[in-house]
């Protein structure tokens, strides 16, 4: 139970570190999110929280964020883009706060290469992703690594498109 | 049963003339020059119609594999079905070197028939070797392939494989989540296809024992991959593995006594190697990098594999119970090297090949690690799983074609190839069986 409070705290820490980081950021990023946040504003009378415009601004980032949950690499790639930094630190505070949710990566890659060796790449991609939501704050046991290798293609075909669709990471929920 | 008494028998008779047949006869140098043989449709004497026609695959066993060229029945003179009916002229005006003729009776009072074949040696005007085969009618395939076998040793020198199977795993269905993976077993030109295992994950890199009897493979079965070996012809089958994290590519010893395989429960893919008689776990490497695709030299002392430690696909050695720093290095002048596996002889090593970074194109190709020659062997450009024939004479591999992974294989000098015929789905890693009895 201490635990789960102090990931609570550091969640919340987060939170007002990042709120803090979307007030710094460009305007057209903040119009994005301020049109939902007045709509939400409404249902902020329910919370006790004094800072909920900005959460539910917030909540919504979350919410976008944890809404995609298939990542894509570069070929030969282990690592995840660099744009899906902030969009994973959204995960990794969700299954934080979330202490009960179990998810698990599921590692692919294309079709080029042998199928033994794209089975250990998909595993390699997949404990990149593992490795930053752990650092991030999701703790290990929430969180279960499976590679398909290339034998679970998104799209069929010998074409960069399809090869660009199945070099993938994707979160599945348990 | 009874087939295989009539083939030891048979062996034996091919021992006495085995030595002087082996003088006279040159192996063929190319597609270009093939041996000129002629197969005579074996004559029937029951009722009905036979459900195979065991002259026709014989024929295309002999034609396959790229030595030979059959004469077209319509060009025959005569149709001998026993000695006594042979003209050795007749064969002569027609420029064949061989002739090959039979006949099937049915076996008195029972359901068995009789197949007695005649091989003769037209120039020499001689008989190399004839037998009289007995099995059932379901059996006529394996007989037909048997007399294949021993016209194939008879002009080559080389036993034939012709009565060898393939194991090969196919995906059916579009889509991630709408796909079904089997275990099929053939014979090795794809005939009478048998599925071993169904299953709606993933199946991956299926592997003989040495005694043909069982297989093992991985399978995606409980949603995690986990190494199976599975009984043949009892189906009967068990788990092998439940480590943590990927457990993948076993491969049986040549004493069929230990399973070389990858597991990535200590943070990344190694190679270890369990024993299966008393399931003791060895680990054989210890890298972060990815170490993979173990193989057994053919003394059973070291694993070859590949790992990218050095940042691409390359392949290694290292001997059993050595340390990490012994290591040898087998490839350097490619992009990547992979899935490699020595050759009976222990000094060529086939392997699937990227030569540059520019060019994805993936290929089989052979290293002699003494000479350090590479010949390349195909030219299609996502070939991989090659397997070798029981007799060292041929490759099958996988490759697409129009989109559809298939299994093509090539003569071990590259000038032959056949493509298997297509089934229905993707198919892809053949694994050759050892010679079956």
């Amino acid at each position: 139970m201490a635990m789960q409070s102090k990931q609570i705290i550091k969640t919340g820490m987060l939170v007002i570190a990042l709120s803090a980081l979307v007030a710094c950021k460009s305007s057209s990023d903040v119009e994005e999110a301020a049109a939902p946040a007045s709509s939400s504003s409404s249902s902020a009378s329910s919370s006790a929280a004094p800072s909920a415009p900005a959460l539910s601004q917030e909540e919504i980032r979350a919410q976008n964020a944890l809404r995609q949950t298939v990542f894509y690499f570069d070929f030969d790639i282990a690592e995840f883009k660099a744009e899906d930094r902030n969009t994973l630190t959204y995960h990794a505070r969700d299954l934080a706060a979330n202490p009960n949710k179990r998810i698990r990566l599921e590692g692919h890659a294309d079709e080029r290469g042998t199928r033994e060796y794209n089975l250990a790449l998909g595993e390699r991609r997949a404990n990149g992703i593992l490795n930053y939501l752990v650092v991030n704050g999701a703790s290990r046991s929430q969180i279960e690594v499976v590679s398909y290798g290339e034998e679970r293609p998104a799209q069929t075909g010998q074409n960069e498109q399809a090869y660009a669709r199945n070099r993938r990471v994707e979160v599945v929920a348990r | 049963m009874k087939l295989r008494l009539a083939l030891s028998g048979l062996l034996l008779s091919l021992l006495s003339v085995g030595a002087d047949a082996a003088l006279s006869i040159q192996i063929t140098k190319g597609v270009d020059n093939p041996v000129p043989i002629a197969i005579v449709p074996f004559s029937w004497q029951g009722d009905g119609v036979l459900s195979e026609d065991i002259a026709q695959i014989v024929m295309n066993d002999l034609e396959q594999v790229g030595e030979f060229r059959a004469l077209s029945r319509s060009n025959m003179l005569s149709m001998p079905s026993e000695q006594r009916e042979v003209y050795y002229r007749d064969w002569r005006i027609l420029a064949q070197d061989y002739l090959l003729i039979g006949k099937i009776n049915r076996a008195p009072n029972s359901q068995l028939v009789q197949v007695q074949y005649e091989f003769f040696d037209i120039n020499r005007e001689m008989k190399l070797s004839g037998e009289i085969l007995t099995g059932s009618v379901t059996q006529l395939r394996d007989i037909a392939h048997t007399i294949s076998n021993v016209v194939f040793e008879q002009v080559t020198g080389i036993p034939g494989a012709f009565n060898s199977q393939i194991l090969y795993i196919v995906g059916e269905g579009e889509g991630p989540d709408n796909t079904t993976f089997r275990l099929e077993r053939s014979d090795y030109d794809g005939a009478r296809a048998q599925v071993l295992l169904e299953s709606r994950e993933p199946i991956m890199s299926p592997s003989w024992s040495p005694d043909g009897r069982d297989v093992a493979y991985v399978s995606f079965e409980t949603d995690l991959p986990r190494i199976y070996i599975q009984n043949i012809a009892s189906g009967e089958r068990r788990q092998i593995t439940n480590y943590p994290n990927i457990n993948s590519s076993p491969v049986f010893s040549p004493d069929g006594t230990k399973l070389a395989m990858v597991l990535s429960k200590d943070g990344s893919p190694d190679i270890y190697v369990q024993d299966l008689l008393n399931n003791q776990l060895m680990r054989v490497t210890s890298h972060p990098a990815i170490d993979t695709e173990p193989s057994w030299t053919p003394d059973g002392r070291s694993i070859v594999f590949m790992s990218d430690r050095t940042g691409q696909p390359q392949i290694y050695q290292m001997a059993l119970g050595a340390n990490d720093y012994d290591v040898e290095r087998l490839t350097y002048d490619c992009f990547q090297c992979a899935k490699a596996k020595f050759l009976p002889d222990g000094v060529n090593l086939v392997h699937v090949r990227r030569e540059t970074r520019q060019n994805p194109t993936y290929h089989i190709a052979i290293l002699n690690i003494e000479t350090l020659r590479v010949i390349n062997l195909t030219d299609t450009s996502l070939d991989e799983s090659p397997t070798l024939a029981p007799n060292g004479s041929m490759i099958m591999y996988a490759t697409k074609f129009n989109g559809r992974g298939v299994l093509d294989a090539v003569s071990i000098d590259g000038r032959v190839k056949f493509r298997l015929p297509s089934t229905q789905g993707d198919v892809r890693e053949p694994s050759w069986s050892p010679l079956l009895n």
